[in-house]
């Protein structure tokens, strides 16, 4: 039995209602959390000594807009010794997403958690500092969501450039 | 006078992040960068310092933010190919290559041979030409001065490789979807070749310049100590990592683009400091040098890039006499091709740790969502844990020992 097999079958075991489902795709494994029981999922997966994922390599931030729910975080997680990962992946409504911060476990989780806030507007509970990462500090929106327009810069020649002008925003003060 | 408000709300925001001594001036908050040669790009730290002891450092980027992921959202798979140069500039055959493997993954596309092998030579010619980089950089951030120029002149070789296989010095876009642009010139070997036997004698004089002088010494050795547990703890990745004496490297770990096939060793050194890091990146000058002689070894003739004409265009002798062909080479500039609707993780071995690409598509030619983890940003997080308890001249030391790029880190 492989390491990802045992991980499955712990877990399964273990968060019989935590774990919503498991889904295969081009090869990987990807488990389905409740994001009510991620905080512990992702400490049993550290911390129990059989299955020790002692990295968290990334968090992943997805928008499905206009599905529900909107918007899913990919943790990848990693048992360096086995050198086996797994994908949890935990499903967000659009109004107010909110997840449980798990840089508690992992510190690496803080920044990633950072951006995916920053980026995505998902909150994270429990984030020691939970602020813009990316974006300035008083940055409207969250640039990565599917209904915030890419933007552009319109392109001004000469017989046009002073109406363009009239209606460009530029830095006051 | 505004300016100064401004400077007080952001530290404002930032109080709980500083110790308390900061609030009765006990302490004195510096601000380093964005503009400052040793932050290596445009990295803001905010320092608080007691005399010249780094009490807390408080990183804060996304000054070169430039929107890549969203604005590759707007293209199609192929157009977006581009903007991946621009991530790393230091790591552009890099990016190409994990931004590529993403899609072969989501669309299950084969890759020829031929390609896989020329990809790893590419891979590892980037990677001597960004440690080159980084060498020259961390040197002269510890006022070693000569040792920049001379890397920046073994690095314009291997610009010059990069300009007769893909026609530019660093944006190649070479690495495409299926295979590479197209196959190398006859006399990219020979080239390739007469720089591999250029390279070793110079490393060695960098080495000794290094290795012999006492300031670097004492400058670098039981600097930045960051043991192997917390280094993964926090993130960090790749030579960084491997200073840490980690044994951890994706073309080990999971290889792709048949490294499987290559002999190489993954250097580690168990020091956790600065020096340690400058040791596994000058041993990974001398196995990239190696895989990339065996990777010349098995460059045998065959396709450049996959037949499948859904996933790359047909060759141009064909538009002249054939209907598919003239089909297929409109349909694939200008629709592209659609991907599943699904995600993949697909993850390389770039010169600063593990640059990972979460690829989602959404059955249509345009990706979902692009993520990026890049190894800059993920790395840069422990600064502020590393950097507690050294002097700020030791933390000009340790950003540059941990390589970051600010292009990499913001995106």
């Amino acid at each position: 039995m492989s390491h990802l097999e045992r991980t499955i079958s712990a877990l399964q075991q273990r968060f019989p209602h935590g774990l919503l489902g498991t889904a295969e795709f081009r090869g990987d494994i990807t488990l389905q959390i409740d994001s009510a029981s991620l905080v512990a999922v992702c400490r049993y997966l550290r911390d129990e000594p059989t299955l020790c994922y002692n990295v968290l390599v990334d968090i992943g931030a997805v928008d499905y807009s206009p599905q529900e729910p909107r918007f899913a975080l990919f943790y990848i997680v990693c048992a360096l010794a086995q050198n086996t990962r797994l994908r949890l992946k935990v499903l967000l409504p659009g109004t107010e997403p909110v997840a449980p911060s798990i840089s508690g476990i992992w510190p690496s989780a803080n920044w990633p958690e950072r951006e995916a806030f920053d980026m995505m507007g998902i909150g994270f509970e429990g984030h020691p500092d939970l602020r813009r990462i990316l974006m300035p500090a008083d940055w409207e929106g969250h640039p990565h969501r599917k209904d915030y327009p890419l933007g552009y810069e319109e392109v001004q020649f000469t017989f046009n450039k002073r109406e363009i002008d009239a209606r460009k925003k530029y830095a006051t003060s | 006078m505004s300016q100064v408000r401004e400077l007080e709300t952001t530290v404002e925001e930032l109080k709980h992040l500083f110790s308390p001594r900061a609030a009765t001036g006990e302490t004195m908050l510096l601000n380093l960068g964005p503009q400052h040669p040793s932050t290596h790009g445009v990295l803001r730290l905010l320092l608080e310092l007691d005399g010249e002891e780094v009490v807390s450092c408080i990183p804060d980027v996304g000054f070169l933010h430039t929107g890549i992921e969203k604005n590759m959202e707007a293209k199609t798979f192929l157009k977006a190919l581009v903007m991946t140069d621009r991530m790393d500039y230091l790591n552009n055959m890099g990016n190409n290559l994990t931004y590529c493997l993403a899609i072969e993954k989501l669309c299950a596309i084969e890759v020829p041979e031929r390609a896989q092998v020329l990809r790893v030579i590419c891979a590892e010619l980037q990677r001597i030409a960004s440690h080159l980089v980084w060498l020259g950089t961390s040197a002269i951030d510890l006022n070693a001065s000569s040792i920049l120029i001379y890397c920046f002149r073994d690095r314009e070789r291997i610009m010059d490789l990069f300009e007769l296989i893909g026609g530019q010095r660093m944006m190649t876009s070479y690495i495409r979807p299926g295979g590479v642009w197209r196959d190398v010139p006859a006399e990219f070997p020979a080239a390739v070749e007469s720089f591999l036997d250029y390279l070793p004698a110079k490393l060695d004089d960098y080495e000794r310049l290094l290795d012999k002088n006492p300031i670097y010494l004492a400058r670098t050795i039981d600097i930045g100590i960051v043991d192997g547990d917390e280094a993964l703890a926090w993130g960090m990745t790749g030579p960084a990592l491997r200073g840490s004496g980690v044994n951890f490297d994706v073309r080990r770990a999971m290889p792709y683009s048949g490294y499987e096939n290559f002999e190489f060793e993954v250097p580690l050194e168990t020091g956790c400091d600065v020096y340690a890091r400058y040791r596994v990146r000058m041993r990974e000058f001398r196995e990239s040098i190696k895989i990339i002689r065996q990777g010349l070894r098995l460059l045998k003739p065959g396709p450049f890039i996959t037949s499948d004409r859904k996933f790359a265009p047909p060759p141009r002798a064909e538009l002249g006499r054939s209907m598919e062909a003239v089909i297929h080479h409109f349909k694939y500039w200008t629709d592209g091709f659609p991907a599943p609707d699904g995600e993949v993780y697909v993850a390389t071995e770039s010169p600063r740790g593990e640059l990972g690409c979460l690829l989602a598509g959404d059955g249509g030619p345009n990706p979902r969502r692009v993520h990026f983890r890049t190894p800059s940003f993920n790395t840069l997080q422990v600064l502020s844990w590393l950097s507690k308890g050294y002097l700020v001249a030791d933390l000009v030391a340790i950003i540059g020992s941990i390589d970051i790029v600010l292009g990499d880190v913001d995106r």
